[in-house]
């Protein structure tokens, strides 16, 4: 851990799989005491979290729902691991379909997890990180947002909130030393893209390939770590050149 | 242990969190307005954080839009744990 970096962890939430253990991994490699989130998927949360510990990491492993207000309050409560002062706003689901046929549900649970899961998050870990005169929110977004995706009109609004929403809380808690940062992922292998990969996609992405989520999670680590303190209020597109 | 929320105690905890924040000691008072003080919208996040750590309070953003004095920021801590 960098001297000086005041105590406490890093909340990465969904972090049982794909790229949220990918920055989980990272992050306890860079010295935080690392929370590892997931819903439902409790075995994968213990493997990536005894990895870690297998590595010299400190990680533990808690149960939480970021659409749900009162659970996401329990993910970002001090714990013996200190303040959450790096949040990783990773956990996101899609319900595709056409946007004539969305139904209510399909939008709400997409709108309640993607966005207000982050924006809960993100509210009850910035009066800490404020404290410390330190803090780092990472918003994973997606390029589809900024971009159009015929059958994701909900998880294009979250997504497109997300970075507006990344923007506006940056310039409010800069003074502090707070980073509040957003990735945008293009196609990446991960559980969520794993029925829409390989359908000739790669003929559209420049660098000819999906990415991986240790290259997303590279990015967030960055923009988590001490080097990228002056970088605020900003979207790490990471997308092989797709949206260029 | 949330401290006992009485007007001394809060009194105290708001004049420290305050110039904790970089006022004046010599500048505190009931009367002093938050303007005169340079404090900001800033400054009453953690300001509210301070307050919650120490009484178990939760002071919300509407709770404190009005507030325009620092003896209006005690008196709103107290009413707020009656």
């Amino acid at each position: 851990m960098s001297e000086g970096r005041p105590q406490g962890c890093a909340l990465i939430t969904g972090s049982s799989r794909g790229i949220g253990a990918a920055t989980a991994r990272l992050l306890a490699a860079d010295g935080w005491p690392v929370r590892i989130n997931y819903r439902a998927d409790e075995e994968g949360a213990r493997a990536v979290a005894e990895e870690i510990g297998s590595q010299g990491g400190k990680a533990t492993v808690i149960q939480g729902d970021v659409g749900d207000a009162g659970q996401v309050a329990s993910l970002l409560e001090p714990g013996e691991d200190g303040p959450v002062l790096v949040l990783v706003n990773n956990a996101g689901l899609r319900r595709d379909a056409l946007s004539p046929q969305i139904e209510d549900e399909q939008w709400q649970q997409v709108i309640d997890v993607n966005l207000t899961g982050t924006f809960r998050a993100t509210r009850a870990a910035l009066p800490h990180m404020l404290r410390a005169r330190f803090g780092r929110v990472v918003n994973v977004a997606s390029i589809v947002g900024p971009r159009a995706n015929a059958g994701q009109a909900n998880y294009a609004a979250s997504k497109a909130g997300v970075i507006g929403f990344t923007k506006t809380v940056a310039v409010e808690v800069a003074r502090r030393g707070v980073t509040v940062n957003a990735v945008a992922p293009g196609f990446i292998e991960t559980a969520l893209t794993e029925e829409i990969l390989g359908k000739d996609l790669e003929k559209e992405i420049p660098a000819r390939r999906v990415g991986s989520p240790d290259e997303v999670a590279a990015c967030i680590r960055f923009l988590a770590s001490d080097q990228a303190s002056y970088v605020t209020g900003t979207t790490l597109t990471v997308d092989g050149g797709l949206s260029a | 242990m949330p401290t006992d929320v009485t007007t001394d105690n809060v009194e105290k905890t708001i004049y420290d969190g305050l110039v904790e924040l970089g006022t004046e000691r010599g500048d505190l008072s009931r009367e002093a307005t938050l303007e005169s003080l340079d404090v900001d919208s800033l400054d009453l996040v953690e300001l509210a954080q301070i307050v919650e750590d120490e009484f178990g309070v939760e002071l919300r953003g509407d709770d404190v839009k009005d507030v325009k004095t620092v003896g209006e920021v005690i008196d709103l801590v107290v009413s707020k744990a009656g």
